[in-house]
């Protein structure tokens, strides 16, 4: 008898999805790849500035083990160590394999690969190809994907939607219920385990840096199935950004990495044109408060200063939301090898070339370190036992998630350059374990009652005829709009109590009216109009753990920052200190007149907060309620220290 | 300055084998409007400028940056990108149209799955042993690599199809885009090594051959890739091939 393959179901063609497609087809699996749009269109190919692997080429002594500790000190301690690890030692070999793949990586003078740097960090760790970097991986690993089209082993779902995993009666995952968004078809497919690697949730916040199919929908629909999902209130908002109609196009941190600078004129209102105003009255407020990192503090950083210096301090170029991002002093020649991407991007949208004039941009909504809860299998030596069924499974058996739309790897807030990484790093790692998943199956899905599957569907065909039959007052894009502006104005950068208490009440209230929807179009052949009232009935419940998470935890963390809960580090403090505090408390009581004035009140400050808050925050669904729960972090590796970053 | 309205006309289609008709919207002027913000209006308001209500029109997009190729469209008679037309350097009245040779899906939206087909024949992609560790990838010069770059930012978003004269709903020419990532692997260390079977699939039905020559291709690349060269770069590559085969097989 020939022997049953393995078949797994991938929803999403990002980075993360096709980097698992291809891991498993190699290991001989049989995968159905579901995305709603073609993969190559996903939106991992907006990704401009490049991906991290501490390969040391400059001899500035960069390692691992450096990556791995500025990755968890850039997160504010909130990441399951192990697996940071984990992906630092890998992040190597994950750039040479993509070179491998032809990925037009930008090379040294020797024709090694080139690395830039990025924020966050000290070292040049970026490998990048131009200012097109995630389009370049992606397009690698599309084409890898389509060699096994090509040979079988791949069937691709493409303008297909995922809407929900069947689960059967032990509660395991057996496969998934799909939209033919042409047709209108509601149908399951079976699998050994099925992988949602559906990207972000941008789209919550109405306009951001992400594509317009980043709703979050898959990962929330999972949640509302029962799976635990992982610090929804960790949102990265991107301190440079283009603002915009219909979205809030990134420029690239690369752009601050190979030599741009954040000012704004020094007299507030100055209407002067920029290259008017001479340097000595202009106000690099990055460089002047942050003088080891400058430009290249990490984004939790630079957005909250210029946020202040807008908002606060009143200084916006011209009195508006905006500052300057200034790289006219960088040679044409330079610009266009090493940025041409998004300097194409500010020329086709604004009209301005920025080789001449400094860019404008302000903050803007862009990434979620949030997302569906997984769980890993350590090694016990720091690192991950890649053939464990563990990894990357969320709470429901044989759900597994991967790349943005897990919660893992990057804590608080993510390092520039390292999302690429845990994409591919997750999609890459979690297929021997997926395989031994399979493998250890005492049922597999062909024997799975009938039944299981047909009820799946019919409750989805109900809920579209219905959602079809809605036709109420509400205009479905223009409630979402008013949800992204919601969340934009009480659940952004500073976060207060009131204001997120006041959200909750408001999105209960966009909640009640999205019952009074109306369907605009109930036409049968792709109709996109049902599938975004599914959606956006996703992202009401996704926005409301967003801001629960955010109003419970009462502490300044990464980008969830709480003026009333900030711990005032003090300015003549160094985190090493803390150190040797830790170590001293360990062996006996530490003096009170051993540090500098205010010090140790600090430190016990920051102790006791982090006794309090250094935990996971899990909203689990149920009974139509949202309930928040917390969980511990393994900080096994790395002690926990104040973040400083001048 | 007093609000100004922006007038579109687009052409619509049901489905498939439904005929197409044409519509008129009008959508607010704001600054630096694109083409997709005037759809996401007409989603907000789906009526027309004689206020007949209607579906929203549907079409695709996803990064709105011009890097994903899915928002591609007719624009006042030229195949390009909504998201980067831009309102105010377009003649009014606005027409949009759905690209011309793939078939219609349902109005704006088109099936480009052909160019997808396409990259499978000409095996557009490198060999690789394995994706286990094994060790750094080719040394290559900066200004190959450079070359390479330019060719690898094709986003498939079938510009130089539309408008290429040769290229029809019913033939079978693999188009400049195709020809543009034959080059593209076969410049690569390891891609070579499999540049026959590439070759091979360029020389037959549909392939370099028949290209007239119309140039057009290169004219409409929103990515500026080098089409025309391409395509003599791989006309040689081929020609090179046929005198192989005869000399030695
Ligand atoms: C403008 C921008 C620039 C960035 N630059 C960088 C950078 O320089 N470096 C870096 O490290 N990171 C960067 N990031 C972050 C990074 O790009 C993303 O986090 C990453 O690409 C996500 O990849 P993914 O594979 O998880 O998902 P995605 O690429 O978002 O793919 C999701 C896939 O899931 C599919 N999908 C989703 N929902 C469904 C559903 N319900 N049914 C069917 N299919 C579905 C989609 O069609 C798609 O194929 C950037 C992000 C943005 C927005
Ligand atoms: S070559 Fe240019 S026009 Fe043709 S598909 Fe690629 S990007 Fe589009």
């Amino acid at each position: 008898m020939e022997k049953r393959r393995k078949n797994f179901v991938v929803i999403g063609g990002g980075l993360a999805g096709l980097a698992c497609t291809m891991k498993l087809c190699e290991a001989k699996a049989q995968v159905t790849l579901v995305s709603y749009q073609a993969v190559k269109r996903s939106h991992s190919v907006c990704a401009q500035g490049g991906i991290n692997a501490a390969i040391n080429s400059k001899g500035e002594g960069d390692s691992p083990d450096i990556h791995f500790y500025d990755t968890v000190k850039g997160g504010d301690f909130l990441a399951n160590q192990p697996l940071v690890r984990d992906m630092c030692f890998q992040a190597p070999a994950i750039i040479h394999l993509m070179d491998r793949l032809g990925v037009a990586f930008n090379r040294s003078p020797e024709g090694h690969l080139e690395f830039r740097r990025f924020g966050g960090t000290l070292y040049s760790r970026t490998a990048f190809a131009g200012a097109t970097t995630g389009q370049q991986l992606l397009y690698a690993l599309d084409e890898q994907v389509r060699r096994y089209e090509h040979d079988g082993q791949v069937t691709k779902l493409e303008w297909h939607e995922y809407l929900e995993a069947v689960i059967d009666h032990d509660g395991v995952c057996r496969g998934a219920v799909l939209n033919d968004l042409r047709t209108g078809d509601i149908f399951t497919v079976g699998g050994d385990a099925v992988v949602l690697a559906t990207g972000g949730p941008a789209q919550v916040y109405g306009r951001s840096t992400g594509s317009t199919v980043c709703t979050g929908a898959a990962a929330t629909s999972a949640y509302l199935q029962g799976a635990k999902y992982g610090n929804a209130e960790f949102i990265q908002i991107h301190p440079t950004a283009i603002p915009g109609h219909d979205k809030l196009r990134l420029m690239s941190e690369s752009a601050r990495g190979e030599g741009g600078r954040i000012w704004v004129p020094k007299t507030p209102g100055d209407a002067r044109p920029p290259r008017e105003i001479p340097e000595a009255e202009r106000y690099f407020f990055l460089e002047e408060n942050y003088p080891l990192f400058g430009n290249l503090v990490p984004r939790d950083v630079a957005s909250r200063e210029i946020y202040d210096i807008v908002f606060n301090k009143k200084m916006g170029v011209a009195g508006e939301s905006m500052v300057y991002l200034d790289l006219t002093h960088q040679s044409r020649e330079f610009l266009d090898n090493r940025l041409g991407g998004i300097i194409d991007i500010y020329e086709k949208f604004t009209g301005d070339d920025p080789r001449e004039v400094p860019m404008k941009i302000f903050p803007a909504v862009h990434y979620s370190m949030g997302g569906l809860w997984t769980d890993y299998q350590d090694d016990g030596n720091g690192l991950i036992d890649h053939q464990s069924p563990r990894n990357q499974m969320t709470s429901i058996t044989g759900l597994f998630a991967a790349g943005e739309a897990d919660y893992q790897y990057h804590g608080g807030n993510r390092l520039g350059a390292n999302s690429l990484l845990s994409c591919i790093y997750t999609g890459l790692m979690m297929g021997p374990g997926l395989i031994q998943y399979a493998k250890n199956q005492n049922k597999v899905f062909e024997n799975v009652e009938s039944q299981v599957f047909e009820k799946a569907v019919n409750k989805w065909k109900d809920r579209f005829s219905k959602i079809k039959s809605m036709q109420g007052r509400e205009n479905p894009y223009d409630l979402h709009q008013e949800l992204g502006e919601t969340m934009m104005e009480h659940v952004l950068i500073v976060r207060e109590n009131a204001k997120l208490e006041k959200a909750l009440t408001l999105i209960d209230d966009i909640e009640t009216r999205f019952a009074d929807v109306r369907c605009l179009d109930t036409t049968h052949w792709a109709n996109p109009t049902p599938s975004f009232i599914n959606q956006l009935n996703a992202m009401i419940h996704l926005s409301r753990i967003i801001t629960l998470g955010a109003l419970q935890r009462n502490e300044f963390r990464g980008a969830h920052y709480k003026p009333d809960f900030d711990l005032k580090q003090p300015s003549d403090f160094d985190p090493h200190e803390y150190v040797d505090y830790m170590e001293q408390k360990n062996y006996d009581e530490v003096p009170e007149d051993t540090f500098p004035d205010g010090h140790m009140a600090y430190m016990k400050r920051f102790e006791s907060n982090n006794e309090e808050w250094l935990k996971t925050t899990i909203a689990h669904f149920d009974e139509g309620k949202p309930h928040i729960s917390y969980e511990p972090v393994d900080t096994s590796i790395v002690p926990p220290r104040p973040r400083k970053y001048d | 300055m007093t609000t100004k309205n922006i007038a579109l006309k687009i052409k619509r289609q049901d489905a498939p084998d439904t005929k197409p008709y044409w519509q008129e919207f009008e959508v607010p002027h704001r600054k630096n409007l694109n083409i997709i913000s005037c759809l996401q209006d007409i989603q907000r308001g789906p009526a027309t400028t004689k206020g007949v209500t209607v579906n929203p029109v549907v079409w695709e997009c996803n990064c709105l940056e011009e890097v994903c190729g899915a928002c591609t469209m007719v624009i006042n008679g030229r195949v390009r990108q909504a998201c980067t037309a831009l309102v105010d350097k377009l003649e009014h009245p606005i027409s949009l149209e759905p690209m011309t040779k793939f078939p219609i899906v349902r109005d704006l939206h088109v099936d480009r799955s052909r160019m997808f087909k396409n990259l499978k024949k000409v095996k557009a992609w490198i060999n690789i042993d394995g994706t286990h560790d094994i060790g750094e990838g080719p040394i290559l010069p900066e200004d190959e690599r450079a070359k390479r770059y330019v060719l690898s930012e094709c986003m498939t978003c079938g510009c130089c199809l539309d408008a290429c004269p040769q290229f029809t709903s019913d033939n079978n020419f693999l188009g400049a885009a195709t020809f543009g990532q034959v080059r593209l692997f076969n410049a690569h260390p390891t891609g070579k090594h499999n540049q026959e079977e590439r070759l091979e699939a360029v020389m037959g039905e549909g392939g370099i051959a028949d290209c007239g020559n119309a140039q057009v291709c290169v004219e409409v690349c929103p990515k500026n890739i080098p089409l025309t060269e391409s395509i003599a770069d791989i006309g040689g590559q081929a020609t090179l091939q046929i005198i192989k085969n005869l000399l030695f097989k």
